[in-house]
């Protein structure tokens, strides 16, 4: 496997209200391989987005990348770039594609436009080829009639059919990592799986690595290799897909997976967590998932580290320490 | 650029915006070609006997006191009035949407130090500053006419293209467009004027209006346009001796000034319109 992403140690700031700062990405570490996905899970304010914003450097301007922090791109050091050099590697190396796809496409220019304009920013190709190249782009993604789709606005356009071509505007330059933050949350249950399909078999033509960022654990199933999730600015618990869902080990991982209703089994009463994700200002000390932990025990008074509970599988958590290690 | 043909199928289909293009293409087309047919607005007809004469057949417009033809030094005026709007205005909304740019895009000390340099501006009365500056030389060029109006009328118009671009800036197309490498050039150029325009146009439509009355008042005072060059304003100052026994040498140019200013505002209120999203 070839490793095309390291994240290690990632921290990110901004300034409070009373000059300290607070760190929403708070110590996140994982890896990506070409030609797999890894799925970063978490409830809104986890700081799932910010993490995915901190790989191209686009972190809003009052916020910064903590030293200590590394973003290793295949050989590049991502944070050590600045301006032409670090354009390069946005679309280029990493494309990104976001959650409302009524808003992510520019209104007053047409899909193949923008399309164009995304292979034009990186390659040097004449305006016909750059057309040519929508075309096919618009196909790939799964556009009927993509010829005739190239000179649509926008807003002739469905939910579905947008967050196609903003895949394909993402895929314009061929970047070898394609980070999806929630790309399903805004589109209806059918379509988003189609757009999840499209997105898997872009991802085996290509061998591209995709970063799935969700809060929906049910997206994730069947979909990603691996599977971090997060909360309070941490990565709680880490795994493979298949080993995460059939021993979810992390109380908050166990939470979730309570909280999501299921079609087979006995019928039950959802179990929601109690409680609400602490703000970033106030991460609580210790175990940040304590306060609302019903297996809290005096050890969370102290932060854990990831602790290991199985084969490729680690928690952020004390339990960790009195369970055999499964292999 | 399909929401500004959009915007103005729009006018074109209200009766108003539709009255309002006609009136300024006619005034357009008489502005440009008009004096080919008529005589010389120089040209003195009757050099025996320099008196205004009411308006006839040979003079639909009448003759104003050193006998020259009114109806041609109305067209003539118009050319003049139009060519000043039109050039001011290009300048002033090249540097509104210049300056709002930089302030909305860059934000921070920048935007600070040029938001309040607006502000200052604004609070002078830009018709007292401008014939403080008039005022001072003989003569002034046409030219300096068109800069100073030009330079002192972009103000409002940055205020208005800094807060357009404070919206878009947080619109995820703008930060889309970040995350897939385009050039800063790009951004502020394709993403965020080019989505700016319609207001912007808005401006500018009220912006011609604006300055023609702005160069008629300066001409009336004798600051603006200097005779013998026709304007409106100067037609309707050299008329007003003569206001009870010759009303038609001031009326003509002052119904030309009503109605081409009426012209812009109808025309710049179906383009907001137009642009509003809630669709009035």
């Amino acid at each position: 496997m070839t490793r095309v992403l390291e994240v290690g140690n990632l921290r990110v700031s901004f300034p409070a209200r009373d000059g300290r700062r607070f760190f929403p990405v708070d110590g996140v570490s994982f890896t990506l391989d070409r030609g797999e996905t890894l799925a970063l899970v978490g409830e809104s304010g986890c700081g799932k987005s910010l993490t995915s914003l901190a790989l191209l450097q686009l972190v809003p301007a009052s916020g910064r990348v903590e030293p200590g922090s590394t973003i290793r791109l295949g050989d590049t050091d991502v944070l050590s770039l600045k301006g032409e050099a670090l354009r390069h590697i946005r679309g280029r190396r990493i494309g990104m594609i976001f959650q409302d796809p009524m808003t992510s496409l520019n209104p007053v220019f047409t899909v193949g436009d923008q399309i164009a304009e995304g292979v034009r920013a990186h390659l040097p190709v004449s305006r016909g080829e750059a057309r040519e190249r929508a075309r096919t782009l618009l196909q790939e993604v799964g556009i009927p009639d993509p010829a005739g789709r190239l000179d649509a606005y926008p807003h002739q356009l469905s939910g579905g059919m947008r967050q196609r071509v903003m895949i394909a505007i993402a895929l314009a330059a061929e970047p070898e990592i394609l980070v999806a933050d929630e790309p399903t949350t805004a589109l209806d249950v059918t379509v988003q799986a189609q757009i999840l399909e499209v997105l898997d078999q872009l991802r085996r033509a290509r061998g591209m690595a995709v970063l799935l960022i969700t809060h929906d654990l049910g997206i994730v199933a069947g979909r990603a290799d691996r599977v971090s999730v997060m909360y309070a600015g941490q990565i709680v618990e880490e795994a493979p897909t298949p080993e995460l869902f059939a021993h979810p080990s992390h109380p908050y991982t166990q939470g979730l997976f309570a909280s999501v209703p299921r079609i087979s089994g006995p019928v039950n009463r959802l179990t929601p967590i109690g409680g609400t994700v602490p703000a970033p200002t106030a991460w609580p000390t210790g175990c940040r998932f304590r306060p609302r932990c019903p297996q809290a025990f005096e050890k969370c008074q102290l932060p854990p580290e990831l602790l290991p509970v199985g084969p490729d599988h680690r928690m952020r958590c004390w339990l960790a320490e009195g369970r055999p290690f499964r292999d | 650029m399909r929401i500004i043909g959009e915007a103005l199928q729009t006018v074109w289909e209200t009766p108003r915006g539709r009255a309002g293009v006609m009136f300024l293409g006619f005034l357009v087309l008489l502005a440009l070609f008009g004096p080919l047919a008529l005589p010389d607005p120089a040209r003195q007809f009757d050099l025996d006997e320099l008196a205004a004469v009411s308006p006839s057949v040979d003079h639909p417009f009448g003759t104003d006191q050193l006998s020259r033809d009114v109806l041609s030094r109305v067209v003539s005026g118009a050319r003049i009035s139009l060519a000043v709007a039109a050039l001011a205005v290009a300048l002033s909304v090249t540097l509104g949407a210049g300056v709002g740019l930089i302030a909305g895009y860059w934000g921070g000390a920048v935007d600070a130090l040029l938001m309040r340099l607006v502000d200052g501006a604004l609070a002078i009365p830009r018709l007292f500053l401008l014939m403080l500056v008039l005022v001072v030389p003989d003569r002034v060029p046409l030219l300096a006419l068109v800069l100073m109006i030009g330079t002192t009328g972009w103000f409002a118009t940055s205020r208005l293209v800094r807060a357009e671009v404070l919206r878009l800036r947080e619109e995820t197309f703008v930060q889309a467009a970040e995350a897939l490498g385009a050039s800063r050039r790009r951004i502020i150029l394709r993403h965020l004027l080019v989505n700016a325009a319609g207001p912007l146009l808005v401006a500018a439509t009220l912006g011609v209006g604006d300055v023609i009355l702005l160069e008629s008042g300066l001409s009336f005072l004798g600051l603006g346009v200097q005779p013998p060059t026709p304007s409106w304003g100067g037609m309707i100052l050299d008329g007003r001796a003569a206001i009870e026994a010759a009303p038609w040498i001031s009326i003509f140019p002052g119904v030309a000034i009503v109605l081409t200013v009426l012209a812009t505002s109808l025309v710049g209120d179906a383009l907001r319109d137009a642009f509003d999203p809630r669709g009035a």
